[in-house]
């Protein structure tokens, strides 16, 4: 999907079909991801319900295998509220706006070797870009519904969200110093050679002690990565816009039916993109632990797994961790955060510039 | 049209799809749902009271400290990337010219440490 010689709208029977392709293909990945949402929804939930020792969802279709289907009828049945006081467009343009930037995100991820909708040589940059953006959704929609719930809500949403914003960002720059590029595919191909190739566990390359050194900062970095990972997507134990025992449930307290669903699908679409930018960043991507992958159907299944096992452990954090208060919130992601990922950018930096040409 | 600019044209579709796709949700519920509102549900959600007042009130000025960090600390890490992905190249002077922006920006972020904006009670 890379290096196309034709100019398409010059030789426009070619660039016809290109951009029909293409729709294709962006249609096929869309129908995936809500595919995925629908069963790590439900397999949230039962992770939950097994940690409680409940069943969770076992009723519509095989062990509640079809749960999420019937939300979803339920919700496009169910009444659009818009209170009296809210900012009508604003209200309904929010959760359309979080929906969107959800989508879009994924764009530049790939699924698989070649399998990407587009191929941005500054995929990571156009991913940061997208994701600061999502806070608009949030604070539109707790503004606009001109609630106290809602409006306090989408205020430690957002404080919470750039907070955490930064401490990723930092963490792919340490990414990046070592890959020295900004296209996933080739953030991911750097990781090829096996397990101790890939970014979390480079530190198990012990022949190089300078690759060791490297591999520890960024062990620190995975775990840095992944925690502020669940603050950012809003995941217990940081779901403190919606802690239920407080704010009812943070900005979407006054959204209902389809406007609330598209919200919902907007913040699992971004947990799940916080799974696959683990895999794709630190855990190898598409690549097995013991050799590089080729087959984009098989690497796509390697990957498929991968982000599903990540999921996994966000479902597992959920379910056992109790929720954090908000000046602890704060002070970890400004206080010890931020200064330990800016001394690993600039441990890093030094290994690119100093130790790789000694090592 | 330049072949990088190529790439863009798919992101564009997909948003489109995106926003298709989200209009149809809501206006499905709009043409299927029930639609029968009264004055008890349409107020503001307050646990059962009438609303005190708007809520458009005052909040907590730390808020806007936490955005104003976020925007030194976000523009610091845009600016980071492509010095990170050609480091290779800039080498050592490279290196050491971003260690002196970086240690401009740690004497800010000290003092504000220092000054409480940190700080939540």
């Amino acid at each position: 999907m890379v290096g196309y010689d034709f100019v398409p709208f010059v030789e426009w029977g070619t660039g016809v079909e290109w951009t029909l392709m293409k729709v294709g293909q962006i249609l096929a990945i869309v129908v995936m991801l809500l595919l995925t949402l629908a069963y790590i929804l439900l397999f949230d939930r039962k992770v939950w319900a097994a940690v409680q020792m409940r069943k969770g969802p076992n009723v519509v279709g095989p062990f509640g295998t079809l749960q999420s289907f019937a939300d979803f009828f339920k919700f496009v049945l169910k009444e659009i509220v818009i209170p009296a006081g809210a900012n009508k467009t604003v209200f309904l343009l929010a959760p359309l706006l979080t929906f969107t930037l959800a989508f879009a995100a994924w764009a530049v991820v790939p699924i698989a070797p070649g399998w990407v909708i587009s191929d941005l040589n500054v995929g990571i940059l156009y991913l940061f870009a997208i994701s600061s953006l999502g806070v608009y959704g949030i604070i539109m929609g707790g503004w606009a519904s001109n609630s106290k719930y809602p409006f306090l809500g989408s205020l430690r949403s957002a404080a919470q969200m750039v907070s955490y914003e930064v401490s990723i960002g930092l963490v792919i720059i340490t990414v990046l110093l070592v890959v020295g590029s900004m296209n996933l595919g080739a953030i991911v191909d750097a990781q090829s050679g096996g397990l101790h190739t890939w970014h979390a566990f480079k530190f198990l390359n012990v022949t190089e002690p300078a690759t060791v050194a490297v591999g520890v900062v960024l062990f620190v970095m995975f775990v840095v990565f992944f925690v502020s990972a669940l603050a950012e997507t809003n995941r217990p134990p940081f779901d403190l816009p919606e802690a239920e025992s407080e704010l009812v449930a943070g900005y979407q307290v006054e959204y209902s039916s389809t406007p609330y669903l598209l919200f919902m699908i907007g913040e699992y679409l971004n947990i799940v993109l916080m799974c696959a930018l683990i895999t794709l960043l630190f855990l190898g991507g598409w690549h097995l632990p013991w050799g590089a992958v080729n087959d984009p159907w098989l690497g796509f299944l390697v990957f498929y797994v991968k982000l599903w096992l990540v999921f996994f452990v966000f479902a597992m954090v959920k379910a056992i961790v109790p929720r954090f208060r908000y000046d602890q919130l704060m002070r970890i992601g400004w206080k010890i955060f931020l200064p330990t990922s800016l001394v690993a950018v600039v441990l890093v930096a030094a290994y690119v510039v100093f130790g790789r040409g000694a090592a | 049209m330049e072949s990088y600019l190529l790439e863009y044209l798919p992101i564009v579709i997909l948003i489109a799809i995106a926003v298709a796709l989200g209009a149809a949700f809501i206006l499905a519920a709009w043409v299927l749902a029930p639609r029968s509102p009264d004055p008890e549900k349409v107020s503001a959600y307050e646990c059962g009271f009438n609303a005190f007042d708007d809520a458009r009130m005052k909040f907590d000025v730390r808020f806007y400290l936490v955005a104003i960090l976020f925007i030194i600390f976000d523009l610091e890490v845009a600016f980071l990337f492509p010095w990170a992905v050609t480091l290779d190249e800039t080498g050592v002077f490279g290196f050491w010219s971003m260690m002196v922006f970086l240690g401009v920006l740690t004497v800010g972020f000290i003092y504000e440490w220092k000054k409480g904006a940190l700080e939540w009670e």
